[in-house]
């Protein structure tokens, strides 16, 4: 066990565990965020998704000790259900989502995606999410959620 | 004073979408007080009311109005993901004429809600919005109000109105009284009336209109609580170290390896059923997998490459007539000509992208399981069992999972987490890995389908033969069976299983079809009852049921997913059979007007092109673009539903690209456009992933696929076909499910348009590049060929075009050439069958306008792959 401070969502955080503990267990264990999840554990569905250094990462396969002092944003730190951020409110907008168990890797994917390509083409949106999975197949309204967000952020 | 809300409490509102701030801000202290000694689990209070739903005809088990007038509304049904949530808020909101606002809805706590089984199998709207259990309730609710305020106002019932949570005077509306005036935090003390009178959807403000999800934004911005994010005092965290397969003992578990590791509690044992406590759930991974656990193999698993080869071999199987008129034989050899053709379906899983997770605080005594089951009470009497408690000690909370679509692996990580708490005394947090998530769900059963049709010399279906078989094992566990799912077969249940039966008794009953089996294209008749949708009246639907090497279950159109496959594809080869075009050729043989309807409606919809199929200038190369039509009435009562797919083949690779699904859909009076909508249309893309990608794969000892590299999908990254879908709404009906239809039909339409594209039938799901090309190569020239020879009009076309000759003599070459390396057998070589038992692809091989007697051999004129 090594003390870890962590930078979450604008908030610094110290907690004790393994160096080799994965992102996703301190941050749904140790710091009680919802947002990123437990979906394959393999780096393969996006279900735990957060953005660190501004780009997209499987906080699953992540050890901790990689991300000590980065920045890092997850699903809870966008914004609130009075104020949700505009990726947030493109996909309530366009109701992207079913059972929403893959939506931190969907919104932040399409997110680190925006912000650094405001006007992604098709091919730019299958590129970052394409290690995204959505078994409910909601795939439609969130591709249009993510073209409704990046056009929003260049009005 | 603001009361405490027990950890329940919280826990209930949470799985109810509400926070406690945001509940307690919204209600009156005395609202809080009745809240909290139901959610609190006052179990006296709740049994006196009657609240063990097996009896919930109180009025009290469903609603409940407070003092300040809101209302809270108590149901079985959960939501999953489909929207229901919403839908059943809307519903409490018209029936009650009360603003969204002010109602409360808690799902699914055997603490508080009635027992309303699973919600599975579409039936959730059959169940809870028609004249019945919560729909009924709220009915029965605002009559009682409007007569409460009658005696109070001193006016007869039928000059008061309702509205905005109030009784009014309909002449003088200044004239109200508040619903919590009138019985405010006290009891109806009455039974659900069934002449209680609904309202008619024309009335309806808040159902029918497209309600955006309730819970939609707890959920993008991470505030909804889901199973995977209970935390209780004191927890632990379990993990679970599986067999091998199915039938494998435990031989040995040897500790000395994580001796001293790090946070470990306790490594347990029970039975079959091993797996491991500690503090944090990193440590809990990195013990299972130092633990060193042997295990004693159970039987061989049959090799996958020859399955569908066993399934049909196995002679153990329960056999049961859906449907038998009696005279399919004499019909099928009076026929003009038979068609036949078999289907092949794999295992598929549930691969929810979430694996399952379940947190039990199991006490002596008392068991409390916060669980994504689809089936609390169901779930609270077999924890029971595998706890040795009562189902009265034990309370199953219903808290939000990852998209199940019928039994993932939510109930089976339940029992572990019961298991090992009940070992070590303290809450448990079990989180299931991918590997045993997708090696050990309940799949979707495997098919082999055999489809016999007769046609008369007017080219209509005069018999339907169908005879397919199955494998199965365990299920839902339902109220007493935990050995249907893998936790409760390691702690020593043994799964249900059917008892061989051979030969199938006649039917007796009336088509029920919750099989699924019956195509629907026949009458259905049993004992004259006839409930199918189709014209064709000699018919016979004939199944068997073997046992699976893996747990099977129901998954999101059980069976008819498989079934459909192969009817609609089988009508789509009849058709071409009898050079018609597919939508006329079902409307032909469909009796039923609301099906008829869905046809033609997504026919128009899609801009149909009528004419028979394949398409006339089918290139031999290149890409190859075609539609496919494809319908169903799931489970033969409950939704219709029609979809056209477009295609386009690259028949280089034999990648198929679905570049449009457009339908229709009849689910009766409809509750919320948009959650329909989204419904058809994560509906209609799972199906194209089944059909196009997914299959469990095996080796002789052990599921394979078991990570999404093993276990293929598509990701949101993936293009997506144009998907649109055309709601009939039909106001005066009864409610039906919505989430089953759209899945149902999707692998035929595709199928459909593949083979119109290319003349190549797909038969095996799912299509693969590789499946595609062999039914490429397969192609009998005649589809191309003899349609020319036959037919001098289209022949002439294709010499204009200047491309189809060429083509067609390409393709007899290719096949020529294949028959000479002994690759494809020709059709001779079936000659000492009837035509009855003929291959599809000799049988096709003559236009249907050439008389042939069902006595004459296969055809000699084409080929067919081996």
């Amino acid at each position: 066990m090594s003390q870890m401070t962590l930078l979450v969502n604008g908030r610094t955080h110290t907690v004790d565990v393994d160096p080799a503990t994965p992102l996703l267990f301190v941050l749904s264990d140790d710091l009680a965020l919802k947002g990123p999840k437990f979906g394959c554990g393999l780096g393969q569905c996006g279900a735990c998704t957060v953005i660190a250094r501004g780009q997209a990462i499987r906080s699953c396969i992540t050890p901790v000790e990689s991300v000590q002092g980065t920045e890092i944003t997850t699903l809870d730190g966008l914004g609130t259900i009075e104020q949700p951020h505009a990726i947030q409110q493109a996909f309530i907008d366009e109701q992207g989502a079913q059972c929403g168990f893959c939506l931190s890797g969907v919104i932040l994917s399409a997110k680190a995606l925006v912000d650094r390509t405001p006007a992604p083409t098709d091919e730019d949106i299958d590129r970052a999410l394409s290690g995204v999975l959505c078994r409910c197949f909601a795939h439609t309204r969130m591709r249009k959620a993510i073209r409704r967000y990046a056009a929003a952020r260049r009005a | 004073m603001t009361p405490r809300l027990s950890l329940d409490a919280r826990t209930a509102l949470g799985s109810a979408g509400l926070s406690r701030r945001g509940f307690l801000r919204g209600s009156g202290a005395m609202v809080v007080a009745f809240a909290a000694a139901r959610h609190a689990g006052l179990d006296t209070l709740v049994s006196a009311q009657g609240i063990n739903g097996r009896s919930a005809t109180a009025l009290d088990a469903w609603v409940a109005i407070t003092a300040d007038s809101r209302v809270l509304a108590y149901t079985g049904k959960c939501e999953l993901g489909q929207g229901l949530y919403t839908a059943q808020m809307q519903l409490v909101a018209e029936e009650l004429d009360v603003p969204l606002s002010r109602v409360t809805l808690t799902m699914c706590d055997t603490a508080v809600t009635p027992d309303q089984g699973t919600t599975s199998g579409a039936q959730s709207h059959p169940a809870n919005f028609n004249q019945a259990n919560l729909a009924l309730a709220c009915a029965t609710a605002r009559q009682a109000l409007v007569r409460l305020a009658a005696n109070r106002l001193a006016v007869p019932a039928a000059a008061l109105a309702t509205g905005e949570g109030a009784v009014f005077v309909t002449a003088t509306p200044s004239r109200r009284v508040p619903y919590g005036d009138l019985i405010g935090g006290r009891s109806f003390m009455l039974n659900l009336d069934a002449a209680a009178k609904r309202k008619h959807p024309a009335e309806w403000k808040v159902l029918g209109t497209p309600v955006p999800r309730l819970d939609l934004p707890a959920m993008v911005t991470a505030q909804l609580e889901y199973v995977h994010n209970v935390r209780v005092p004191g927890m632990l965290h379990g993990r679970v170290v599986r067999p091998p397969s199915v039938g494998a003992t435990l031989a040995r578990v040897d500790d000395a390896t994580v001796r001293g590791m790090p946070g470990l509690v306790r490594i347990v044992v029970r039975k079959n059923f091993v797996g491991v406590v500690a503090e944090k759930p990193f440590q809990a991974i990195q013990i299972a997998e130092k633990l060193q656990v042997s295990w004693t193999p159970g039987p061989a698993i049959p090799a996958q490459a020859e399955y569908y080869d066993y399934l049909r071999r196995d002679r153990a199987s329960r056999d049961t007539y859906l449907l038998d008129s009696g005279d399919v034989d004499q019909s099928l050899r009076g026929a003009r000509s038979v068609v036949s053709a078999t289907y092949l379906h794999p295992f598929h899983m549930h691969g929810s992208v979430g694996s399952s997770c379940a947190v039990a605080d199991v006490q002596p005594g008392k068991a409390t399981l916060w669980s994504a089951t689809q089936a609390v009470y169901p779930m609270r009497d077999t924890a029971a069992q595998l706890l040795g408690l009562q189902p009265a000690d034990v309370r199953v909370v219903f808290t939000r999972g990852s998209g199940c679509y019928g039994i993932n692996g939510a109930d089976t990580v339940t029992y572990d987490a019961a298991l090992l708490s009940q070992a070590v005394g303290r809450p448990v947090r079990v989180q299931l890995t991918r590997r045993d998530e997708m090696a050990w769900e309940n799949f979707g059963n495997a098919f082999v389908i055999d489809q016999r049709a007769g046609l008369d010399a007017s080219g209509a279906i005069v018999a339907w033969d169908y005879e397919a078989w199955s494998p199965a094992l365990g299920g839902r566990p339902g109220y007493d069976s935990p050995g249907n799912v893998v936790t409760g077969w390691l702690a020593g249940f043994t799964p249900a299983a059917a008892a061989p039966r051979t030969p199938a008794p006649a039917p007796n009953t009336p088509l029920s079809n919750n099989l699924n089996t019956a195509p629907s294209y026949v009458t259905g008749c049993v004992s004259g009852v006839c409930r199918g949708t189709g014209t064709v009246r000699s018919e016979r639907v004939l199944s068997h049921r073997t046992v699976s090497p893996f747990f099977t279950g129901p998954l999101r159109a059980p069976e008819r997913f498989q079934n459909t496959f192969a009817h609609e594809s089988f009508m789509d080869e009849i058709a071409a059979t009898a050079k018609a075009d597919p939508v006329a050729f079902r409307l032909r043989h469909l009796g039923d007007e609301r099906l008829r309807t869905v046809v033609r409606t997504a026919a128009e919809t899609a801009k149909w092109d009528a004419r028979p199929s394949p398409r006339p200038d089918v290139p031999a190369a290149g890409l190859a673009r075609g539609r496919g039509i494809s319908c169903v009435l799931y489970e033969g009562d409950n939704g219709y539903v029609s979809i056209v797919a477009e295609v386009v083949v690259d028949q280089a690779t034999g990648t198929i690209t679905v570049t449009r699904l457009v339908g229709a859909q009849d689910c009766g009076p409809i509750s919320n456009p948009d959650g329909v909508k989204n419904q058809f249309e994560g509906g209609a893309l799972h199906g194209m992933s089944r059909a196009l990608f997914e299959e469990v794969a095996w080796s002789d000892q052990r599921v394979t696929s078991v990570d999404w590299r093993s276990y293929r999908t598509f990701a949101v990254g993936s293009r997506t076909p144009v998907v649109e879908a055309v709601l009939v709404n039909q106001p005066s009906a009864p409610a039906n499910g919505a989430g089953e239809t759209a899945i149902t039909v999707v692998a035929a339409a595709i199928g459909n348009a593949v083979f119109d594209a290319t003349g190549a039938r797909l038969r095996e799901i799912p299509f693969t590049p590789a499946r595609v090309k062999a039914a490429l190569s397969a192609r009998p020239a005649a589809t191309a060929y003899a349609d020319r020879l036959y037919n001098p009009r289209r022949a002439r076309i294709s010499r204009r075009s200047g491309a189809s000759k060429p083509q067609s003599a390409l393709a007899l070459r290719v096949t020529s050439a294949r028959v000479q390396r002994g690759r494809i057998r020709p059709c001779s070589a079936w000659a000492a069958r009837p035509i009855s038992r003929c291959p599809i692809s000799c049988a096709i091989a003559r236009p249907s306008n050439v008389p042939r007697s069902p006595s004459e051999p296969c055809a000699s004129r084409s080929t067919r792959s081996t």
